[in-house]
């Protein structure tokens, strides 16, 4: 049985925050998940997939987040308790169906969880997506720990309920890859089935019906109101003239440096985890008896602007501070000692903080960058377009996936990213707007979840330029979740389709398709080049499961390589394609065999052909 | 509770997220409180995976630069990159087996000379204790087993508010069945070694 659906309550289990999440649905009845996965919210996925096969839950990975938030809405007005969740970014994907689902609503509990990624430990940006609850009108939970996150999220589902829409779950990546003991609630069984009762005057939005749906989004952005000004997620602790507002982990930042100050007489804390709407009576009776204000709250300052709104209204002069250069930044994530030396200097209170050690004489540490596994096919690829398109005036835009890594040296194969899917939309720009040659590169996963359409688009408008499609079978990037391309008997999964990419790039109108196999470098190199030659749109697909994944299905027989005498130490190996496998004694290059899986790429690029493949033992 | 904080460095792959887990699950069975988070975007990648894990009454589940109480690095030059974490009162403990970036062999940087390293880190902090857990791993009769060398060295220091009693049973019941026994003599010989370099 799954650890998440142990039926002990009261039971106290050590759970990742990810693992708190998605036990909190288990425990709500959620009976419906959908998702595209992305880092910090993978695990919670990981874990319902799981789920899903023990239990009557059904969990989907969609093709993006558009539809994974579209099929949701489906499920929740028929009825069914849903979850779905993405990280921040991907809520951008989802934005058009979240803005007017706001307007439709659901008629069984939805949660909508963003996991936001302040500090961009595995992300594009660190937008706050607090301001999605703004935009759409959406109530909006912030948990502040592991246990909290739990909790709340049975709590969302019946907010949801409640006002009869979709409730944002605003998580960080400080809460999602945390951990702590959690104490399990019991398990609601879940409802699979619903019932979708006809109603199109409200939920065919065409103008007529959505004037009338937005004037019930306001009333029920009131009634979301008024929870918020009673909900117990908004409380207060402490007490003094001195008040601090703030929001998820800065609230365990800020309860950690008011007790090492040792001033819980002299301040006190709002928590605000019912954030949208911003319960303005609750915050201006708080800061009413207040000498000033400290808002410690990562990001934008969302918080902050509302607080001093409500001030304004009620006519009060006292400071308010928070995002400002003297004290905290908009930029990154906080940390404990931040916090506590701004309360401290804020507020004026005694405080000798902690000296780091000074590294004034410690050498520099080499960079250990992460780095394309050892026999990973994306190396191979790059290798070969990098060998075809020598003397080219190129420009490489790729995507988001394990193959972004290519865009470091040696390889350098990597131009321009901004989102998923737009490598092949910029592709389209860059061959218009220049005369390099323009080649991109995306995944598999990628381009199912948003590189078809560019792709369409290059084909309709007849841009020049050529495609690399990375299929490697598998989701790598995220931890190897499916994708539509990939075959789910692999591992033993029944009930899935599959979707060729070569037949959707044939479908689409692609004028010049190529398969490759990327460890056979000579035929490679000279496929890419024939592709690389053809004007207008070309497509080379280049085939070769993740070594990772590979290993994961036990399908993976690594045949070591090692380097022979007859090295003379031109080092193209290393130079080129350095492949982590690689390392130096002394001054001659070696292969680690552990490492080695025995793609042989470095054997057929050695001009010395010094590579041999070891001989197993006995 | 007294709070105490402990850093654990490591590259991808050196089992560092399983030794955070172990003494989690250890502090959860000795009713100590913990909260712990890690960083293991790229783990599988040959990046550098680094854990926060704090006991004792705090609701914060990282450390800030000069707040670990004790810093554990399963590959050298990851402790000294990790010394920010330290201040002059922090006990430190290291593998002594480099492993060296990749970015080293293709010419992008300097490897730091391991004599050096235990030298920076003595002049900067309380104690260092530095063994080479690869080797004790080894003996143990699994290589891969420096992460319970490691956890063995961190508990004969007494930073950790935990004894040897609940990490060896968590490692019984919570590491794979196969390798409970090189666990726990890898745990022990480090729990050893360490003794031997705090006498010194």
């Amino acid at each position: 049985m799954h650890k998440l659906l142990t039926d002990k309550p009261g039971h106290k289990l050590l759970l990742l925050g990810n693992e708190a999440i998605a036990r909190g649905a288990v425990e709500a009845g959620a009976a419906f998940a959908t998702t595209y996965p992305g880092t910090p919210s993978s695990e919670i996925s990981l874990n319902l997939f799981q789920i899903s096969k023990e239990t009557d839950l059904y969990f989907e990975y969609s093709t993006n987040e558009k539809v994974a938030l579209e099929v949701a809405a489906a499920a929740a007005n028929a009825g069914v308790r849903t979850f779905c969740m993405m990280k921040h970014v991907g809520l951008n994907v989802a934005a058009d169906p979240l803005m007017t689902l706001a307007y439709v609503g659901v008629t069984a509990g939805m949660v909508i969880l963003t996991a936001d990624d302040p500090f961009m430990f595995s992300s594009q940006n660190e937008q706050d997506n607090r301001y999605y609850g703004k935009l759409s009108g959406l109530p909006i939970l912030e948990p502040s720990s592991v246990e909290e996150a739990k909790e709340m999220m049975a709590e969302a589902f019946a907010l949801s309920e409640r006002l009869k829409e979709p409730v944002i779950f605003r998580t960080t990546t400080r809460i999602n890859h945390s951990t702590a003991p959690v104490v399990l609630g019991g398990i609601q069984k879940p409802k699979p089935k619903g019932h979708f009762t006809k109603d199109p005057m409200n939920y065919v939005t065409v103008p007529a019906v959505s004037r009338k749906l937005h004037a019930r989004l306001l009333e029920r952005w009131d009634q979301a109101l008024a929870l918020a000004e009673t909900s117990p997620y908004n409380f207060t602790e402490g007490k003094g003239k001195f008040g601090v507002i703030c929001n998820g982990v800065s609230f365990g930042y800020v309860s950690d440096a008011i007790k090492d100050l040792n001033a819980d007489d002299r301040i006190k804390v709002l928590r605000i985890g019912f954030s949208h709407p911003l319960p303005g009576k609750l915050i201006t009776d708080f800061i009413r008896d207040c000498d000033k204000v400290l808002i410690v709250e990562e990001g934008e300052p969302y918080l902050e602007e509302g607080v001093k709104a409500f001030a304004q209204e009620a006519g009060l002069t006292l400071p308010i501070k928070g995002k400002a250069k003297e004290l905290f930044s908009r930029l990154y994530e906080l940390d404990p000692a931040t916090v506590r030396e701004r309360i401290a200097r804020y507020f004026g209170l005694d405080y000798t903080p902690r000296q780091p050690v000074d590294l004034g004489n410690v050498p520099e540490v080499p960079q250990r960058p992460p780095n394309l596994c050892a026999g990973c096919s994306h190396r191979a690829t790059y290798y070969a377009v990098k060998k075809a398109a020598e003397g080219l005036d190129t420009v490489y835009p790729t995507d988001i996936g394990c193959y972004t890594l290519g865009f470091l040296p040696p390889l350098s194969m990597g131009d321009f990213l901004i989102c998923m899917g737009s490598s092949v939309s910029t592709a389209c720009g860059f061959a218009q707007a220049t005369d390099q040659k323009v080649i991109a590169f995306i995944g598999d996963s990628t381009f199912f979840h948003s590189g078809i359409t560019g792709l369409v688009n290059a084909v309709f408008n007849n841009h020049n330029f050529t495609l690399v499609i990375l299929d490697n079978g598998t989701t790598a990037m995220t931890g190897h979740q499916p994708h539509p391309g990939v075959d789910m008997t692999r591992q033993n999964m029944e009930g899935y389709g599959r979707v060729s990419i070569e037949d959707v790039v044939r479908g689409v109108g692609v004028p010049h398709i190529t398969v490759i196999q990327p460890f056979k470098v000579k035929k490679s190199i000279e496929a890419v080049r024939e592709a690389l030659e053809y004007k207008g749109v070309s497509v080379i697909i280049s085939r070769e499961i993740c070594m990772l994944y590979a290993k994961g299905l036990k399908e993976l027989n690594p045949r070591p390589f090692y380097i022979s005498d007859k090295c003379k130490n031109h080092r193209d190996c290393i130079q080129e394609i350095a492949c982590p496998a690689f390392f130096l004694e002394g001054e001659r290059v070696r292969i680690d065999p552990t490492a080695c899986v025995g793609c042989a790429v470095c054997a057929q690029i050695c001009p010395e052909n010094a590579i041999l493949p070891l001989k197993k033992e006995g | 509770m007294e709070t105490t904080r402990l850093i654990i460095v490591a590259v991808g792959g050196q089992g560092n997220l399983l030794s955070s887990r172990v003494l989690g699950e250890a502090a959860l069975l000795a009713g100590v409180p913990v909260r712990m988070s890690e960083i293991h975007g790229m783990a599988q990648r040959g990046g550098v995976v680094e854990s926060a894990i704090v006991f004792g009454d705090a609701k914060s589940t990282i450390i800030s630069d000069g707040e670990a109480d004790i810093l554990v690095g399963f590959e050298p030059s990851e402790t000294l990159r990790a010394l920010n974490k330290c201040n002059s009162d922090t006990v430190t403990v290291t593998n002594l087996a480099p492993a060296p970036p990749f970015t080293v062999a293709i010419g992008r940087g300097v490897y730091p000379d391991i004599d050096r390293i235990q030298s920076l880190i003595r002049e900067k902090t309380r104690r260092l204790i530095a063994l080479d857990a690869t080797a004790l791993a080894r003996e143990a009769g699994n290589v891969l087993a420096v992460n319970m060398v490691l956890l063995g060295a961190m508990t004969q220091t007494g930073i950790i508010p935990l004894t040897a009693d609940p990490i060896r049973e968590t490692i019984q019941t919570k590491t794979r069945e196969a390798f409970v026994e090189t666990n726990l003599k890898a745990f022990d010989l480090g729990f050893q070694q360490a003794e031997c370099c705090l006498v010194e």
